[in-house]
């Protein structure tokens, strides 16, 4: 039986989550993520106006894989890593074993000059999914507050 | 021959006039030069050249507005209640502030914030506040008269539910700057009313020229973006073909799933773009139909001179160049769908979206290869580019292997700025 989803739960997996990626670990990643999720990065006013398209779009965990494979062997950008500093979730529901929050998140991008931009600012929008004693992500909503996008999204957010 | 030697802002002399070697040399300091910067603005942007605006899509009803650049110019798109669609410069005739501050809406009139000057949805000057004074004192001159102010209007023109606008009228017809290849290939994609799916904007840390010039460059696709080389999306040995209108401004790529073609040409050469062993988890990623029936899986099409229709598989989008400074542009992405596109549809657009856009597989590499160059050419006003492959000419050939679109763009641009 799935234990029940509590706040400390929610934010041990949001703090591990960006520690992964500003420690460079992508391949552990895709892990945060059910099978079957949504892992959606787009813009407040896309959100707000019901635009489906996003910056990156996948509906499954291998398609997360995929995107760390393409960061790793395909795609060509200059080094960089982002610092995500996180605000307190807002847990919006908890049923128990599904749970729903929004978290505010800043982005700062270092380039590997030592460059450092703040990238992004948003929220996360989630939820979460109690297995066991793993708690994972159903969906997680990028929505950045901007529409713009500095050179190129390498990194997932 | 060095005439005219003038500083170009970066502490490098240089002399604006074109080195020899007609269109296969492009000197550097095209990229840097302020004095280019302000005389693009008149000659290409403000010259007679069609400017993508917006879609008709954006517009569709009375009221409906959309504010946007044609190069540096603020311009207001709104479709006034006779149903027409106008276009205006977005700059107050007292003052010069903007009339329009919100990306879009829906309006009936425009009033500027700063002294409540009033246009209707055509950007005639309507109204202006106190014009007879307050108790008979003040108000402007008896000789003041509002239809002799007001923004600049631009033509319109609409292809295919896409809104042009010009301030030229000497600009030839649409479907006449276009030519007839070109336009039958944007017919092929908006061959019905296009609905919007998504907005997003990539600031890029170059020159506009550098991006309109990545786009037109067929050489360089399977050699920079090794997703699309890997996962066979785009081969140079693939059939496809190269349109380049005759003015070299507008251009057209395009491929076709071939998988007979031999799959040696670039092992043998060792280049980087062949990776063994990288497959993908979710080919979902990758369905696609064959929506517009003709086999073709790619089409990168160009408009002179900031206008870019690609069709990547499914992923449907435009493109839309402004330069921000001689350094700095804005690629303005709208990705779109159309009205009657099933669920089915819709989802293979959403990820096949990950090929293209700020993040995509395929051309995320394009948002920084140009800043690559303005940083690279930082000390080298004075050298030049090379671009010789596929010869000197701007006619397109039966290979991809060329840079017969980026010669063609030069082509253009050079008669424009009369450089």
């Amino acid at each position: 039986m799935a234990s029940a989803i509590t706040l400390e739960r929610i934010l041990a997996l949001q703090a591990a989550y960006i520690r992964c990626i500003d420690n460079n670990e992508l391949e552990a990643w895709p892990e945060f993520f059910l099978d079957r999720c949504l892992y959606k990065v787009t813009t407040a006013e896309n959100h707000k106006n019901g635009f489906e398209a996003a910056i990156i779009y996948a509906d499954s965990k291998g398609m997360l894989i995929d995107r760390i494979a393409a960061l790793r062997e395909a795609n060509v950008y200059e080094k960089q890593s982002y610092r995500h500093i996180l605000g307190l979730p807002n847990v919006v529901k908890n049923g128990g074993e599904e749970a729903e929050s929004e978290t505010p998140f800043l982005i700062a991008r270092i380039m590997h000059d030592g460059q450092t931009d703040l990238f992004a600012t948003g929220v996360y929008l989630d939820t979460y999914r109690a297995a066991g004693n793993d708690l994972k992500f159903a969906k997680r909503i990028v929505v950045c507050d901007s529409s713009r996008v500095d050179t190129l999204m390498a990194l997932p957010l | 021959m060095n005439i005219n030697i003038r500083t170009n802002g970066t502490n490098t002399e240089h002399p604006l006039e074109w080195p020899e070697g007609a269109l296969t040399r492009v000197p550097y300091w095209i990229y840097q030069s302020p004095e280019i910067y302000a005389a693009e603005q008149r000659r290409v942007y403000q010259g007679p050249t069609w400017n993508y605006l917006c879609l008709e899509a954006e517009v569709a009803g009375p009221g409906d507005y959309r504010t946007t650049f044609v190069g540096s110019m603020p311009v207001v798109v709104a479709r006034d209640f006779d149903d027409e669609i106008y276009a205006f410069e977005n700059r107050c005739a007292h003052r010069g502030a903007l009339i329009a501050l919100d990306s879009g809406g829906k309006a009936r009139d425009f009033t500027c914030v700063y002294h409540a000057w009033n246009y209707d949805l055509k950007g005639n000057l309507k109204a202006v506040a106190f014009e007879d004074g307050v108790a008979g004192r003040g108000g402007m001159a008896k000789t003041f008269c509002r239809s002799d102010h007001g923004p600049r209007k631009l033509r319109i023109a609409i292809f295919c539910g896409l809104v042009f606008g010009s301030l030229s009228d000497d600009v030839p017809p649409i479907e006449e700057y276009l030519g007839e290849e070109i336009a039958g290939k944007i017919r092929r994609v908006l061959h019905k009313p296009a609905v919007v799916t998504g907005r997003f904007t990539q600031t890029l840390p170059n020159n506009w020229k550098l991006y309109f010039e990545n786009v037109k460059d067929t050489y360089h696709a399977s050699l920079l973006h090794t997703f699309f080389t890997t996962f066979r999306i785009n081969r140079l040995t693939q059939r496809g073909g190269l349109v380049i209108s005759p003015n070299g401004g507008h251009h057209a790529s395009f491929s076709f799933m071939d998988n007979t073609s031999t799959e040696h040409d670039y092992s043998a050469m060792g280049l980087r773009s062949e990776k063994e062993d990288f497959g993908l988890k979710d080919m979902s990623l990758l369905a696609g139909t064959d929506e517009f029936e003709d086999g073709c899986t790619l089409q990168i099409l160009t408009v002179f001179p900031g206008f870019v229709l690609q069709q990547i598989q499914n992923a449907l989008a435009i493109r839309q160049i402004l330069p921000q400074g001689i350094e700095q542009t804005a690629l303005n992405w709208t990705t779109i769908g159309f009205a009657d596109d099933t669920p089915e549809m819709k989802t293979m657009r959403l990820k096949q979206g990950n090929l293209a856009g700020p993040a995509g597989y395929v051309s995320m590499e394009d948002g920084c290869v140009g800043g690559f160059v303005q940083r690279g050419i930082a000390a080298a006003g004075e050298e030049r580019a090379v671009l010789e492959m596929g010869g000197a000419e701007t006619v397109a050939e039966g290979t991809r292997a060329t840079e017969a679109s980026v010669r063609g763009f030069w082509k253009c641009y050079r008669a424009h700025m009369a450089i």
